[in-house]
């Protein structure tokens, strides 16, 4: 057998696997793209289930988010407090002092046993179509229409309809992703950070003689909160009571002054449930 | 005539009026109580004499509250100096078009687009056809047969003024068949004339809407996201026609309208000719009151109308009629998953998929409904009322356009 065949072949081959492997290293070289040495880290300690319940496309998107600093080290859903503690390591910042995660609340304190039903409504149970039929039954034309679009929606099961016909949200389920926020067809979820204490849990514009006829718990639009706050956090802005969060101090003074209790303090707010499960220091 | 009437400042697409009195001040019957600056908008007028009593937000059919004027009528219908015009044949294109918009006139099939606007066609796009639509919009709704069996000289003369302001070459009056008396009385009327002609239609729904009206008629399919101009048609209530003609000869306000008010659910239904603003309380006393108790009390045609909740909802100028159903014709629904029989896709009028359009916005994927077409929906109803899972197609599709109507005004800033 003329072994100059096989040597032939072992040089054309080996000589194109040089000259190839030159230009690959060449080319890596050139077009070479900087990977934050984070976001490996940060993907190590993600759980690599790519569950997507954080909202970015699985592990790799989060962790890369995280990197740039567009999501909480908390983010992950699944990880838990320990992974986010790890995380927040590899960033270089207290988990503590990170922005707080946004959480939902309902701010409306009108449930069924306060506001009435205008008409009969007999199509579907759904807010939104609700919302179509001369807009909505509820006498307030604000408040919560109470057929729960907002807990089929949530993606995380964080949302039940209460006995009282308003949304009881689990802030241990909530991830602030903003769903019910988007679907709620009269905008009475707001995504608040659990650090800002005090909220107005009404929505209405109404004027106070109309809330007070249809309403125990809505504003009336009294000013008593915005006479008795020291800090100028809070002012009746077209007949509802608004609080700055920047000014806030959480002194609660207004929680006491306010005649109708629509001003809540969110650890004692009927709608965060259970009410114990509020206390979270770490996220999750 | 209702001791009070209460007058929406708003009763039009467009911008709202201004009120033009004050509390307190005497009113006289057509006198301009309401304006705005806007182009597109149209005045209001009182419709009775008497004594403003509150100006402050009403309920109006759609549940929202409108500014409204309230006038207590002192039953003298004292009427306000006219302005008196009648030599239509003096006044040019404009002129009567501002005569119209002063007259307060608006679309009287029920959209209640302002008239002004509608006879304005982009300079581009010529009218060549006018149709007039005398094909009841909705089931139980009979005012604008009516209309023609008493009022027919006005239909012709309104639209020979539409046809002369628009340059227009022809005028159809489109009625159904199942209205021969109306089809006759109005051919032995136009005999003389070349250019306007009756066409019988089928009696059908919804053969009413306009853009149906003008497939049937002329054969010509508007175009999606179009409005008929592209197709050098227009369409125009009989309604409206007769109102354009007692405004142009009389120089009369828009302060009244012919409805029906109709249903199993109310003693002796009758065709009314009522002021603006009259509440639905007071027609049905007219008509020999409720029959028990009613399931549901409708503005507008079954279809398409809007479920009442208060009797003292005022009627507007868009209102076509009241319908009041027994309880046992109401149906409850209980809506269910789509059984992909199709019935949807067979009945509707312009062709898209609500089974599809459906499910879409069911789970959230509005940009797919977009793609669907659902923005060409003319929300007739039919898909849902076909649906034998009883799905609440209309109202997911309602919910859809608003959504992306909204996404678009977003997406335009």
């Amino acid at each position: 057998m003329d072994t100059s065949i096989i040597i032939k072949a072992v040089l054309a081959l080996g000589g194109a696997g040089l000259v190839l492997g030159a230009l690959l290293a060449v080319a890596s070289k050139i077009f070479h793209v900087e990977i934050d040495p984070k976001v490996e880290l940060i993907r190590e300690f993600l759980p690599g289930a790519n569950c997507g319940a954080c909202g970015y496309p699985g592990c790799d998107g989060l962790a890369e988010a995280i990197a740039k600093g567009e999501a909480l080290s908390s983010a992950c859903v699944a990880g838990g407090s320990e992974i986010a503690e790890q995380i927040a390591g590899i960033m270089g910042i207290d988990i503590k002092e990170e922005k707080v995660a946004k959480k939902a609340l309902v701010c409306c304190g009108g449930g069924k046993n306060e506001v009435a039903h205008r008409y009969i409504y007999d199509g579907e149970l759904d807010c939104r179509m609700a919302q179509q039929i001369g807009k909505g039954p509820s006498l307030c034309s604000y408040g919560c229409l109470g057929f729960g679009s907002c807990a089929a929606a949530c993606p995380f099961g964080a949302i039940i309809m209460g006995e009282d016909g308003l949304p009881l949200i689990d802030w241990k389920k909530c991830c602030g992703c903003g769903v019910c926020v988007e679907i709620c067809p009269r905008g009475i979820i707001a995504l608040v950070s659990e650090n800002e204490e005090v909220h107005v849990l009404c929505h209405s514009h109404d004027k106070g003689k109309t809330v007070r006829s249809i309403c125990k718990k809505g504003c009336i639009g009294c000013k008593a909160c915005e006479k008795v706050c020291e800090f100028d956090a809070i002012h009746v802005v077209d007949n509802l009571a608004v609080i700055n969060h920047e000014k806030c101090t959480g002194c609660k003074n207004c929680v006491e002054k306010c005649p109708t209790n629509c001003i809540t303090v969110l650890l004692e707010s009927p709608h965060v449930h259970p009410k114990k499960q509020v206390v979270t220091k770490t996220v999750n | 005539m209702p001791a009070e009437v209460i007058i929406p400042l708003q009763q039009h697409i467009g911008a709202p009026c201004n009120p033009l009195v004050k509390v307190e001040e005497r009113v006289l019957v057509g006198q301009k109580i309401g304006d705005s600056d806007s182009y597109v908008s149209a005045p209001v007028h009182s419709s009775v004499s008497g004594r403003v009593v509150a100006i402050e937000p009403r309920l109006i059919h759609t549940g929202d509250k409108v500014l409204s004027i309230v006038i207590a009528s002192d039953e003298k219908q004292e009427v306000a100096p006219s302005h008196g015009l009648s030599d239509e044949e003096a006044m040019d294109s404009d002129k009567v078009r501002a005569v119209i918009r002063t007259a307060g006139l608006v679309g009287l099939g029920g959209a209640a687009f302002p008239t002004h606007v509608k006879l304005t066609p982009p300079k581009d796009k010529p009218i060549s056809d006018v149709i007039i639509n005398g094909c009841e919009c909705e089931p139980y709704i009979a005012g604008d047969h009516r209309n023609m069996l008493e009022n027919p000289e006005a239909i012709v003369d309104g639209l020979k003024i539409i046809l002369r302001i628009l340059g227009a070459k022809k005028g159809y009056i489109a009625i159904e068949t199942n209205k021969i008396d109306a089809i006759r009385h109005i051919n032995d009327l136009i005999s003389s004339e070349e250019n306007i002609k009756v066409v019988p239609l089928t009696a059908k729904y919804p053969q009413g809407a306009e853009k149906q009206l003008i497939q049937a008629v002329l054969c010509k399919e508007v175009p999606s996201g179009c409005i008929p101009c592209e197709v050098e048609a227009l369409v125009q209530n009989v309604g409206t026609t007769i109102a354009i003609s007692e405004a142009i000869r009389k120089g009369k306000p828009l302060i009244e309208r012919v409805l029906s008010i109709a249903g199993d659910g109310v003693r002796e239904p009758k065709n009314l000719r009522v002021k603006i603003g009259t509440p639905a309380s007071h027609l049905i006393e007219e008509c020999g009151g409720l029959k028990g108790n009613p399931g549901k009390i409708i503005f507008g045609g079954p279809m398409t109308g809007f479920a009442l909740f208060d009797l003292n909802t005022p009627i507007v100028k868009g209102t076509s009629g009241i319908v009041i159903l027994p309880k046992e014709m109401v149906p409850v629904s209980d809506p269910r998953a789509c059984i992909r029989c199709g019935k949807c896709v067979q009945v509707c009028p312009i062709y898209i998929m609500p089974n599809f359009i459906g499910q879409y916005i069911e789970v959230g994927m509005i940009d797919n409904a977009e793609e669907a077409s659902v923005m060409d929906c003319i929300e007739c109803g039919l898909c849902g009322y076909v649906c034998p899972a009883q799905r609440p197609l209309i109202q997911l599709i309602r919910h859809a356009k608003a959504k992306i109507t909204d996404n678009r005004r977003k997406g335009g800033k």
